[in-house]
C-alpha cells in the first residue's frame, strides 16, 4: 500500500468505529431528547472525517467546469440524504464510497505492478570496458562498436555479438522459453536476456534505442493505444451514459412531485440513488484492464500482441493462412535420400559434393554438408555450368553430370525418375546413371500439434501457400493435417489467394496469415491479422505483423487463440454485470424499491468485482 | 515529434479519457494517448511548438485531474 492508501484506511477505520457508536447510540435510545440539530452537528463533524477530499475535489471540479464528476455527484446524493434527514445513512454512504475506492486503487496498483513485473525485462546498468577498465554506465550512453562485458546472472543491456566467453542464456523473459540458449564467441545475442553462468565480452551491434529490449517494450506500451472495439463502444458509452442519467435524477426529482403533488424529500431521495450510479467507472476501468492484462499474458508466453483490436480480432479468427517454408517447416533444405545405383551411397555422396565443390547454389551446400568430410578440390575440373539443367565436371578425370531430369534426357542418360518428395538430383558418371540425391526442407518440430491445437480451439480451415513444388506440399500438407494447398505461387499471388480468402469470409469472421516474414510484408499486412516469426531479430517482420512470436514456435498461436477468447468473454461478462446491476438498480430506484446501499454498491461494488474479474486475463495461459 | 512522459497520482480511468479527449483538441497536436494502466502519455505535436504545446497540456490536464502530475 501507498502512503497516501495508509493515511485512507486509518480515516477509514476511526469514520467506521464512529459511526458504529453513534448508530448503536441512536437505536439505544441513548440520544433521545437531544435537539436534532446536535446529532447533525455530530454527523457532519463524520461526514468531513471521511469524506473532506471528496468535497474538496467537488468544488475544485466544479470551478475547473467539470460538472459531472463522480466526487460532485457523491457530495449531491449524500447532501441529499442530509436534507431528507437521514444523517447516518449519508455518512455511510461516503465511508462504503471510500471503501470501494480505496479498494479499487489497490487492485489496480496490484495489477499493474504484476504486469510491469513481467515487463520487467529493461536493464539498468551497462558494463562498459573503457582502457581495460569496467565502469557502469546508462545503457542509453553506450555506443555502437563498444565492448560491454556482462557478468553472471545479470540482464544483457545491449543486442552484440560474444567475442570472449561462453554462457548458456535464459531467454525465457522474450520468447517463454525455458531451456537456455547456449551462446559462445560469434554468436549474436539480444538485450532484455539473462546471462547464466560465464561471463561474456560483447562488442555491441545496436544502440539501446534499437535494441530488442527498447523495441519490444515500446510495442507493449503501445499496444494499450491501439483500441478494441468493445473499448471505443464504451469510451463512447460513458460519454452519454452520465449526463442522461443525470437528467434522469432531476427529472425524477422534480416532475413526480410538480405533477402529483406530495413531498419532495421522498424524490430526491430517490434521484440521489440515480446520482451515485451514474458513474461509468466499472466499465471505464475493467475493460481496458482486461485486454492489457490479456496483451500481459501473452507476451508472457512470447507472443506480442500489438494491440487490443489484435486481439479482438484473434478471437475470431476462423481461417489461417501458412506460409509454408519457415513457418511450417525449418526453411533449411537437408538431404533426406540417396539413391544409388551400382555403388554406395558414400561414394554417390562423394562424387555429388565433389561434382558441385565450387558451386555456392543452397542445394550444393546442401550435399556438401550432408557429405560431411572435407573436400580435396584438386580432385575437381573443367566446372560447367549449364543454366536450368545442372553442371558438367571432370571428378578424378571422369565426366560427371549433376542436375536435373531435364539434364538427364538431354544427355541422354539410361536414369529412372525418383518420386520421392523434394528436390530430386540426378548423377551420371561417364554416361552412366549413378542415383539420385533427394534434398528437401524439414518440417518444424511441433508443427503438426500445432495445427492440431489450433483446429481444437475452433479454427475451421488452415490453408497452406508455397512457391514449392505441388508434389512437395501436398506431402507437407498431408502430414500436418492442412485442409487445403496452393502451391507454385509467385509472391504476388499469395496475396491473391489471401484477398480471395477474405472474400469468402462470413460476418466477423477473421482471416490470419502466419509468415516468417521474409518476403511476405504485403501479405502480412492485408490479411485481418498478421502473425511474423520474430525470430528475435527480424525488423521488417516485426514491422509489419500484428502479432509477433518471439520463437518461431507455431504451436502459441492457438494458446493465443485461448487467451483472446478468454479475455473478450471477461470483458463481456463484466459489460453485462456492470449495466444489468446498475439498469436494476436504477429502475428499483426509480420505484422506491432501492435505498441508498444498493446504489452504492452498483457503483463501487460493481466497479470493485468488475476489476477483480478483469484480473483473471492476466493469468490465463 | 513523439515523446513520452510519465504521470503522477493518475487515479481515475474516466479522468485518463477525459484527458485524452481534451489534449487532441489542443491545435498543433496530431496524436495523443493517455493510458492510464502504464499511467503514461504519449504526444505527438508539432516540433518547433512543442514546449509551448505541452505547457497548454499541462494545463488542461490540471483542469480534469489537478492531483495528476506529469514529470517533464
Amino acid at each position: 500500500m501507498t502512503e497516501k492508501q495508509k493515511k485512507m484506511l486509518v480515516r477509514i477505520l476511526s469514520a467506521f468505529v464512529l459511526l458504529i457508536v453513534m448508530m448503536t447510540g441512536e437505536h439505544t435510545g441513548l440520544f433521545d431528547g437531544w435537539s436534532i440539530w446536535i446529532l447533525f452537528a455530530i454527523y457532519v463533524a463524520l461526514y468531513l472525517i471521511i469524506g473532506y477530499d471528496i468535497l474538496y475535489k467537488a468544488i475544485r471540479n466544479i470551478r475547473n467546469g467539470q460538472i459531472f464528476d463522480e466526487n460532485f455527484l457523491m457530495v449531491l446524493a449524500t447532501i441529499g440524504a442530509f436534507g431528507v434527514q437521514e444523517f447516518s445513512e449519508a455518512v455511510a454512504v461516503m465511508l462504503f464510497y471510500q471503501v470501494g475506492e480505496l479498494f479499487q486503487s489497490y487492485a489496480v496498483g496490484k495489477s499493474r505492478q504484476s504486469i510491469s513485473a513481467m515487463m520487467d525485462i529493461c536493464p539498468e546498468y551497462a558494463n562498459v570496458e573503457q582502457d581495460g577498465e569496467l565502469m557502469k554506465v546508462d545503457p542509453d550512453d553506450v555506443c555502437v562498436d563498444d565492448t560491454i562485458v556482462i557478468k553472471p546472472g545479470e540482464r544483457i543491456p545491449l543486442d552484440g555479438v560474444v567475442t570472449e566467453g561462453e554462457s548458456l542464456i535464459d531467454t525465457a523473459a522474450l520468447t517463454g522459453e525455458s531451456v537456455p540458449r547456449r551462446a559462445s564467441v560469434g554468436d549474436e545475442i539480444f538485450s532484455g536476456c539473462v546471462n547464466g553462468s560465464g561471463t561474456l565480452k560483447v562488442r555491441v551491434t545496436k544502440e539501446f534505442d534499437d535494441s530488442t529490449v527498447s523495441r519490444i517494450l515500446e510495442l507493449v506500451e503501445n499496444a494499450s493505444s491501439k483500441k478494441a472495439k468493445v473499448e471505443n463502444f464504451i469510451t463512447k458509452f460513458a460519454r452519454y451514459y452520465t449526463p442522461v442519467v443525470t437528467i434522469g435524477a432531476v427529472i425524477l426529482a422534480l416532475v413526480p412531485p410538480l405533477l402529483f403533488g406530495g413531498g419532495f424529500g421522498e424524490w430526491i431521495q430517490r434521484a440521489c440513488i440515480f446520482l451515485v450510479i451514474s458513474c461509468p467507472c466499472a466499465l471505464v476501468i475493467s475493460v481496458p484492464m482486461g485486454f492489457f492484462g490479456g496483451i500481459g499474458a501473452a507476451s508472457r508466453i512470447g507472443a506480442l500482441v500489438k494491440g487490443s483490436n489484435y486481439l479482438e480480432a484473434v478471437a475470431q479468427m476462423t481461417t489461417i493462412v501458412f506460409d509454408k517454408t519457415g513457418t511450417l517447416t525449418k526453411g533449411e533444405f537437408k538431404v533426406t535420400g540417396v539413391f544409388p545405383v551400382h555403388r554406395s551411397e558414400e561414394a554417390l555422396l562423394e562424387m555429388a559434393a565433389l561434382g558441385e565443390g565450387y558451386s555456392n547454389h543452397p542445394i550444393a551446400g546442401s550435399i556438401r554438408e550432408a557429405w560431411g568430410g572435407t573436400l580435396d578440390l584438386n580432385r575437381v575440373q573443367d566446372a560447367e555450368e549449364i543454366a536450368g539443367h545442372g553442371l558438367c565436371v571432370k571428378v578424378d578425370g571422369r565426366r560427371v553430370l549433376i542436375g536435373n531430369e531435364k539434364l538427364m534426357r538431354r544427355e541422354n542418360i539410361a536414369w529412372k525418375p525418383c518420386d520421392s518428395i523434394g528436390t530430386v538430383v540426378y548423377v551420371a558418371c561417364e554416361g552412366e546413371f549413378a542415383g539420385a540425391i533427394v534434398i528437401s526442407d524439414t518440417i518444424k518440430e511441433g508443427a503438426k500439434e500445432a495445427i492440431r491445437s489450433m483446429k481444437q480451439v475452433g479454427v475451421r480451415t488452415c490453408v497452406m501457400l508455397t512457391g514449392d513444388r505441388k508434389e512437395a506440399a501436398d506431402a507437407v500438407a498431408k502430414e500436418l493435417g492442412i485442409d487445403e494447398v496452393h502451391a507454385e505461387l509467385l509472391p504476388a499471388d499469395k496475396v491473391t489467394q489471401v484477398e480471395r480468402l477474405l472474400k469468402h469470409r462470413t460476418g466477423k469472421e477473421k482471416v490470419a496469415f502466419a509468415g516468417d516474414g521474409i518476403n511476405d510484408a504485403p501479405v502480412l499486412t492485408r490479411a485481418d491479422i498478421g502473425i511474423a516469426m520474430g525470430s528475435m531479430g527480424s525488423d521488417a517482420a516485426i514491422e509489419a505483423a500484428d502479432v509477433v512470436l518471439m520463437d518461431d514456435d507455431i504451436r502459441k498461436i492457438a494458446s493465443i487463440v485461448r487467451i483472446s477468447r478468454k479475455t473478450l468473454s471477461i470483458v463481456k461478462q463484466n459489460i453485462v454485470f456492470a449495466l444489468s446491476v446498475k439498469a436494476l438498480v436504477l429502475i428499483l430506484g426509480a420505484f422506491g424499491a432501492a435505498n441508498m446501499w444498493e446504489a452504492v454498491f452498483a457503483d463501487v461494488g460493481v466497479s470493485v468485482i468488475a476489476i477483480l474479474n478483469s484480473m483473471r486475463t492476466l493469468r490465463t495461459k | 515529434m513523439k515523446k513520452k512522459f510519465k504521470l503522477q497520482d493518475l487515479d481515475c480511468a474516466n479522468c485518463a479519457a477525459k484527458m485524452e479527449e481534451a489534449i487532441r483538441k489542443i491545435p498543433g497536436v496530431q496524436d495523443a494517448s493517455v493510458s492510464f494502466m502504464m499511467q503514461k502519455m504519449t504526444i505527438d505535436a508539432d516540433d518547433e511548438r512543442f514546449d509551448e504545446i505541452m505547457k497548454e497540456v499541462a494545463k488542461v490536464c490540471a483542469k480534469v485531474e489537478p492531483d495528476c502530475r506529469i514529470m517533464m
